[in-house]
């Protein structure tokens, strides 16, 4: 193959199917994906989960995973949210022109890597190349479908006394993709994305949980778990009161914070789950999520309350207490 | 010395809240004001109104330096990121900051075409010039005196690698002319202030010394953790509790009585103070930097002629007296019905933690 992608690998032609045949498919390798068919057929009898995601994430490297991770991680756990057990993955490559091939061999093989990890199979996908300044390097597009392991009624069933649950400490990859964005030095710091497939803690939840006590399940991406609870509370008669002397914060995560005037409450994380549950399950879903990879810090952040219906609040660790509300477009760093 | 752990989390507040709360008895209601936008954020952050007894009004001053940058200004610079050939390096938080045109800004004009760039440093900026001598990289010089030492050091830096297509379009403000201005506005009524801790880590806490000495009004120098803050709020009211107002200094693990000279010397070698117009303030004296003659090469208005544009406000907007604390953000005619966080108009709904920002979530 050559060194770097050109406008041919998305031809349709030669260079297309030897890209398919030589790093793809092998990286992959299962015989739906083999069979190299306009669209995969698989096997099945249970209610499915179904959900897809872009990924546009600059730089595509960053400290702790990379857009092949995060391509997988992102459908996986949405998948999770929804209360499926993922099982395949589609897989659609938007590459730039000129795109070194070994980058993009290092993003197929953490993409074979997590896959593996989550339990999923890459059955199908497409890749196109747009002309040089055209894209920015590389984008993908995965779609995946599971199936229902416990169908959760939703952010309606929530009820004051409710708790509410995070699996692991939050913002840290909002935080270090931020730092390797800013080129500060000091971005090799121990600050890594928490990027990782949340099938094992979804699981341990949904499976330790009483019937129908988990309310709704959700990973803070975008906008951090403050926008994710707002997306409960909104336009619901109740408030979810978050303790801030519980919430799990790295001290990196905190120290990237403050230099770069973010909150970590509206950072992203890409590998922790936000559970709301009725408080007779709580203990029991935090000791099953305690015990998987990935879940080891699991704790209880805040209470569901009615105190002031539709919102977010904090209880900060001085006693005060504040409104969190939804992220009000991208986050920027401040000066002042 | 503390660590800042523990002004993070301090173990002691019920004590501090409980002698704030004598030294109210004393006083009786007492109206604060912090004139820093970090300050702002982190009483928001830390919840301390909402644990504060109810006769201690904190009031969010004119401290903001991007949300007091005029309307005109903003529209101005939106304009030149369409230029051909122009880039745009500012930071983060002006991108959103709307001209005169509700919900017009750099985002949205980045979005048409226009060249804009987020940095966290000048230098970020003169690199990015240095790498695209096609293009002219433009940066928005904005902030106190706490930014006003790198933009100059950085305008020192351009000089003496000659970059020719980098410029610095200076929005500096100066905070001691505008405290003033507010002082002596008729309906004027704080009765001390939170002073800058950054701001006072480069001037130095002597340059809040006009408070008690021209105003008779106690101030103090703060740091940004709850502990500093209740600690500062603690020191004022007991100045005026005894009625001995004089200039503290809080944050003594960072700011020394004369700052730092080193960055001082770099502004005034850059920079000599000039009249500057404030968004809901209108012009004040001496309140802003502008850059010396002999570094005219690296000033983008004089190198591009940009005439300073007529500052025009939105009619109905009060952000002057909301400012002031003379009037809820509730009496001004645009707030809910015009103006709102997604559609900002004046300083104090643009800042994320504006009393106005703030009313609108709260009430």
């Amino acid at each position: 193959m050559d060194e770097r992608i050109t406008l041919d690998y998305g031809s349709g032609g030669i260079k297309t199917s030897e890209l398919i045949e030589s790093l793809l498919v092998p990286a992959f390798d299962n015989p739906e994906l083999s069979r190299l068919g306009d669209g995969a057929v698989l096997e099945g009898n249970e209610k499915l989960v179904f959900s897809t995601d872009s990924f546009v994430v600059s730089p595509w490297k960053f400290p702790g995973g990379d857009i092949g991770k995060l391509a997988v991680c992102g459908t996986v756990n949405d998948l999770c949210m929804a209360g499926g057990t993922p099982k395949y993955l589609s897989l659609s490559f938007l590459l730039e022109e000129g795109f070194p091939i070994p980058d993009l061999k290092s993003i197929v093989s953490s993409i074979a890597e997590e896959a593996e990890k989550a339990g999923v199979l890459v059955v199908t996908g497409d890749t196109k190349v747009v002309e040089a300044g055209k894209g920015d390097s590389v984008y993908i597009n995965t779609a995946g479908i599971g199936f229902q392991r416990a169908a959760l009624p939703g952010k309606e069933a929530i009820r004051p006394g409710d708790a509410v649950i995070v699996s692991g400490s939050i913002g840290c990859h909002g935080a270090a993709v931020m730092m390797a964005r800013s080129g500060i030095p000091g971005a090799e710091s121990p600050l890594l994305s928490d990027c990782r497939p949340l099938h094992l803690v979804s699981a341990a939840a949904l499976d330790a949980a009483l019937p129908s006590s988990v309310r709704i399940l959700r990973d803070p991406t975008r906008g951090g778990v403050a926008t994710a609870l707002n997306e409960f509370t909104e336009g619901l008669p109740f408030s979810i009161e978050l303790d801030e002397t519980a919430l799990p914060i790295d001290p990196a995560v905190e120290a990237a914070c403050d230099m770069l005037g973010l909150d970590p409450l509206y950072c992203a994380c890409e590998g922790r789950m936000l559970a709301v549950c009725d408080p007779k399950s709580t203990e029991r879903i935090l000791s099953a999520i305690r015990d998987v990879p990935g879940g080891e810090h699991a704790v209880q952040i805040g209470t569901v309350t009615d105190d002031m219906p539709g919102k977010v609040l904090l209880r900060t660790t001085i006693g005060g207490r504040r409104i969190l509300s939804k992220l009000n477009g991208i986050q920027l760093p401040r000066i002042c | 010395m503390l660590c800042d752990s523990y002004f993070k989390n301090p173990k002691d507040v019920p004590i501090l809240l409980e002698k704030i709360e004598r030294n109210t008895k004393l006083t009786g209601p007492v109206c604060l004001m912090e004139i820093c936008g970090t300050h702002t954020m982190a009483i928001a952050r830390s919840g301390i109104k909402s644990i504060l007894p109810d006769n201690v009004t904190l009031l969010s001053g004119p401290g903001c330096p991007v949300c007091v940058t005029p309307a005109s200004m903003i529209d101005m610079i939106l304009d030149l990121s369409q230029r051909p050939g122009f880039l745009i390096a500012s930071y983060g938080d002006l991108l959103r900051v709307p001209g005169s045109v509700q919900g017009d800004s750099l985002l949205k004009r980045r979005a048409a075409g226009g060249k804009t760039m987020s940095v966290y440093s000048p230098i970020d900026a003169l690199q990015i010039a240095e790498k695209h001598p096609d293009l002219e990289v433009i940066f928005l010089g904005i902030g106190f005196e706490t930014t006003a030492p790198g933009t100059a050091a950085c305008i020192l830096e351009a000089a003496s690698r000659e970059i020719s297509n980098f410029s610095v379009l200076s929005m500096l403000k100066r905070t001691e002319p505008a405290i003033r201005s507010l002082i002596e506005s008729p309906d004027f009524a704080v009765d001390g202030f939170l002073c800058p801790g950054h701001v006072a880590a480069i001037i130095g806490a002597d340059g809040f010394k006009f408070l008690p000495s021209d105003y008779r009004l106690p101030g103090v120098v703060s740091g940004f953790e709850p502990a500093d803050l209740l600690g500062s709020i603690l020191e004022l009211t007991g100045m005026l509790a005894q009625k001995a107002p004089s200039l503290k200094n809080e944050y003594t693990r960072l700011v020394r009585p004369g700052g730092n000279p080193a960055a001082l010397s770099m502004i005034n070698r850059v920079f000599i103070p000039c009249p500057s117009n404030w968004r809901g303030l209108g012009d004040i004296d001496g309140s802003g930097y502008m850059i010396r003659p002999e570094y005219a090469r690296w000033d983008a208005g004089k190198k591009f002629a940009l005439s300073p544009p007529e500052p025009k406000e939105m009619p109905g907007c009060r952000c002057a007296q909301v400012i002031r604390g003379v009037l809820p953000p509730s009496g001004c005619p645009l707030f809910r019905k015009v103006c709102s966080p997604d559609n900002p108009v004046g300083p104090c709904m643009v800042s994320g933690e504006g009393a106005c920002s703030a009313a609108w979530q709260y009430e």
